[in-house]
């Protein structure tokens, strides 16, 4: 049963991302220009240059063998070079990436810490003074455009109050070497001095950003909690508890809680996708080094190869966390099968 | 007792909450960091490492005073030229062979991709000229072969030879006496390159190197470059001069000016490139920030063309000259921020003539003037403003309405005419226009780099004569300044040449404008170098 799960699972996730390499691969003609500069990244070829790429890259070949070499190439992390910097697609991918990632799990990390707990209390006090509250607020947070917060946090906490700074990832002055791409773990095995104070600094710059982010993810992680225990404190089970004299933190504790969490723990890593989206945004307004503000700058700079890269591998990143959330929430409640609404 | 509970729950979150925010609430400015370095805001990518290929200022403001030495160095608040790695020099009489001493014990950096094995000598300055003057040199045709400010300048013509005397000596020839060649040996351009790291990269293959990893004799060495980011530096301990540069320095590549302001003012920047004109009073404005301005090199003009009619008559555009008021101009088109031009030569040039005459705003006089020379109420001709925005000239287009407006005064209508930029510079170059709004940035120290490129006849072909205006009398006096070496004699003909200017009028000065630069105020010895890039081997930080 669980076996079969998995497999299907796995199947869809394989076939998803066979249909995205055959559109990535699409990009290389549709883009404007030669189809083997899009597809290498390699410019101001000389003719013999041009005619052995064009060899290697199956150019004379149909459609199909030149899909299969690309795709081999793909697996192989040969994903062309950059017009803009000449570097290695695969190379810089891997190192902003990471950036992203971090960005989010951090805001995601947050957004569970506010909104799960004023989710409970919102819940059990809910249609009182505090709940409305709670509400109200939420639905401010929650219709806030990222881009609009993340320039009052600057105005506010960078420039009038000068407590965080603007941009990037880590004062400049620190120069840790590129290891993993994740900062902290990057600083941790550095042999810098001041370790610490590199660290300090990384903080810094996290927060205006994960704030940023935080408010959004947090206001819909917030209604979700609220919904699910308004549910689930209303259900025969809990009163039963109280009418067996256990106490208001007994009853939430042993039956409250889980059966809160339990069927909206999945919907919390789907917010997953929508934050990485939301991280790009964040990113340029911060400069923040991730994938979305390099993008960007990959679109105005009209660097193709760059363009194609990168929304297959941010496609890929998201198709493959929502495979997994999907997978793991049949894991811990098996009773969810087929599909389920999410109400906020 | 639903609701003790829950407010149990409440007060759970709550403190939670508050130890969170009082971990993450520390005090966080960046200016305790332990580490001691300056970064500098800068304004964009530089196209190589190396400021022979380009004459971009960002290219030379990331390489020319920071990896590099020249021979010979301006002083940025005299302008008088000054020995940098050549110790002395020496002049033939008839000006034509120039003999440097170089200094001794000067070493070139140790990078991870080089360790020189010897010192500065007589061989790195051979190959670094004779890189962008030989084109049979080894290295001539490395990243592109074209040395933009050499060949504009003519100086590889210049130069007929450059010969080793001994290991610190060397000798300069050149076909014809320039005075201003000693300026152009200043220039941020005329860097000095090593030749024992080219003859490596060429074993090694990888001759384009010299312009991506550099390795120069200048107060900070290069690290890292990462494109659209930043660049690093960190400092020559070995550097000749002084001990005084800071630790590192990182150039953070910032094309907004307005998040290099926002920068500068959270302390994420020391220091930034081109602050816009409108920014100018916030940062008056803050204690912790510094803005520094002075004259820059430069002049924003009004030509005519004086090949048309009725422009071809001196009366005429004198008369024109009369009837606008420079004074309003300033201040409403550049803010305040350039002083008045009289003549072609800024304040700053050794060469500048403080008792010049120049016309003074009188509609009544130009209108009478105008009369005189036939010149009817209604009679029409146009005004091409420049379409981008110079420091020299920063709204050309606002400019030429508000001279329109002073020109109807004096009963002339005014067309205002203007083209994308290429297209404006080549019709320019056709003489289409009557008269133009433009201007001139001088790239050294020399007042020919002024009266040469705007007013010489030959200049009409070469496109920098926007005046089309061609005086043989004018052109002998420059020619004969260029004779001399001694600046005493060159100001007696430039006096002259001023003098035709101000009786033939073949344009109006109007503004020499300020460059600034600002920095934070625990920042100092941060000069604004007029005459091109930013230095930083003698920046302090407190």
């Amino acid at each position: 049963m669980m076996l079969t799960q998995i497999i299907r699972k796995f199947n869809l996730l394989i076939l998803t991302l066979f249909v995205l390499s055959i559109l990535s691969f699409l990009l290389v003609y549709l883009f404007p220009g030669d189809p083997l500069v899009n597809l290498t990244g390699l410019e101001n070829l000389s003719p013999e240059a041009h005619q052995k790429l064009a060899e290697i890259h199956g150019f004379d070949h149909s459609y199909f063998y030149q899909y299969w070499l690309y795709l081999t190439n793909l697996l192989e992390g040969e994903w062309g070079f950059s017009f803009s910097s000449g570097n290695p697609l695969w190379r810089e991918i891997m190192q902003t990436l990471p950036a992203s990632m971090e960005l989010s799990a951090y805001a995601l990390l947050f957004s569970l810490l506010i909104g799960v707990p004023f989710g409970f209390i919102a819940g059990f006090q809910h249609y009182k003074l505090s709940d409305y509250s709670l509400l109200t607020a939420s639905v401010v947070g929650y219709s806030i455009p990222v881009f609009w917060l993340s320039l009052i946090l600057i105005l506010v906490f960078s420039l009038q109050l000068g407590w965080f700074p603007l941009s990037g990832r880590l004062s400049l002055l620190y120069d840790i070497p590129h290891q993993t791409g994740f900062i902290f773990i990057d600083i941790f095995l550095s042999d810098v001095e001041f370790k610490n104070d590199a660290a300090k600094s990384a903080v810094q710059h996290l927060i205006l950003p994960t704030l940023s982010l935080t408010i959004v993810t947090a206001s819909i992680i917030f209604r979700l909690t609220r919904r699910s225990v308004i549910d689930v404190m209303s259900s025969q089970y809990i009163q039963t508890a109280y009418t067996r004299g256990l106490s208001g933190l007994q009853v939430v504790m042993r039956h409250g809680v889980r059966n809160a969490l339990l069927p909206i723990i999945p919907l919390f890593g789907m917010q997953f996708a929508v934050l990485l989206t939301n991280a790009m945004i964040v990113e340029v307004i911060f400069s923040w080094p991730g994938i979305g503000n390099w993008l960007i700058q990959a679109i105005f700079q009209r660097d193709y190869p760059a363009i194609r890269a990168g929304m297959l591998a941010v496609s890929t990143l998201v198709i493959i966390l929502t495979v997994c959330t999907d997978l793991l929430a049949n894991l811990i409640n098996p009773a969810l099968s087929g599909d389920r609404r999410a109400q906020i | 007792m639903k609701l003790s509970n829950s407010s149990q729950l409440v007060r759970f979150t709550l403190v939670i909450w508050a130890v969170f925010c009082v971990s993450a609430c520390f005090d966080a400015t960046e200016q305790n960091s332990p580490v001691k370095g300056v970064i500098y805001c800068s304004e964009g990518n530089p196209i190589s490492f190396n400021p022979q290929l380009d004459t971009s200022s960002t290219t030379s403001d990331a390489s020319s005073h920071q990896i590099y030495d020249r021979l010979l160095d301006f002083d940025p608040e005299t302008g008088k030229i000054v020995p940098a790695l050549a110790s002395s020099w020496l002049i033939s009489q008839d000006g034509l062979t120039y003999t440097f001493q170089l200094r001794r014990s000067v070493k070139f950096h140790t990078t991870g991709y080089f360790s020189p094995s010897r010192s500065f000598n007589a061989d790195d300055v051979i190959f670094s000229i004779d890189r962008w003057r030989v084109a049979s040199h080894p290295y001539h045709h490395v990243s592109g072969g074209h040395y933009p400010y050499f060949t504009s300048i003519g100086l590889n013509d210049l130069i007929s030879d450059v010969k080793r005397i001994n290991g610190y000596r060397i000798e300069i020839t050149l076909t014809r006496p320039n005075s201003s060649f000693l300026a152009n040996l200043a220039t941020d351009f005329a860097v000095i390159l090593s030749a024992e790291y080219a003859q490596v990269l060429a074993q090694r293959e990888q001759k384009e190197f010299i312009d991506i990893y550099p390795i120069g004799t200048g107060p900070f060495q290069f690290k890292e470059y990462k494109k659209d980011h930043y660049i690093r530096y960190s400092k020559n301990d070995d550097y000749w001069e002084h001990q005084l540069a800071p630790e590192m320095l990182i150039f953070d590549i910032t094309p907004s000016s307005s998040l290099r302001l926002a920068k500068l003012m959270t302390g994420e920047c020391d220091a930034i490139a081109f602050p816009s004109h409108s920014e100018l009073d916030t940062i008056r404005d803050r204690v912790d920030l510094t803005l520094d301005g002075r004259p820059g090199l430069n002049v924003g003009f009004w030509a005519f063309n004086t090949s048309k009619y009725p422009f071809d008559n001196p009366k005429v555009r004198r008369a024109l000259a009369m009837a606008i008021d420079k004074n309003t101009l300033l201040e409403a088109v550049y803010y305040g921020s350039a002083v008045r031009a009289k003549s072609l030569l800024p304040e700053s040039s050794w060469a500048y003539q403080a008792d010049i005459s120049e016309t003074n705003y009188n509609p009544v006089m130009a209108r009478k003037l105008l009369r005189e020379s036939g010149i009817e109420d209604g009679f029409t001709m146009t005004i091409w403003a420049m379409p981008v925005e110079r420091a020299y000239n920063p709204n050309a287009r606002k400019m030429a309405e508000l001279m329109q407006n002073y020109l109807s005064q004096v009963g002339v209508q005014v067309n205002i005419v203007s083209y994308e930029w290429t297209t404006f510079r080549e019709r320019l170059k056709k003489g289409l226009h009557d008269s133009v709004l433009i201007g001139w940035s001088a790239d050294n120290g020399d007042p020919d780099n002024f009266y040469r490129p705007l007013l010489n006849c030959s200049a009409i072909e070469s496109g920098t004569n926007r005046a089309m205006w061609c005086n043989p009398e004018y052109d002998a006096l420059i020619n004969q300044a260029l004779q001399y070496s001694e600046n005493e004699q060159r100001i007696k003909y430039y006096r002259l040449a001023n003098q035709i200017l101000a009786e033939q009028v073949p344009l109006v000065p109007l503004a020499h404008a300020y460059r600034y630069r600002a920095h934070r105020s625990d920042l100092s010895g941060l000069v604004i170098n007029p005459f091109g890039a930013v230095r930083f081997g003698d920046v302090k930080k407190l």
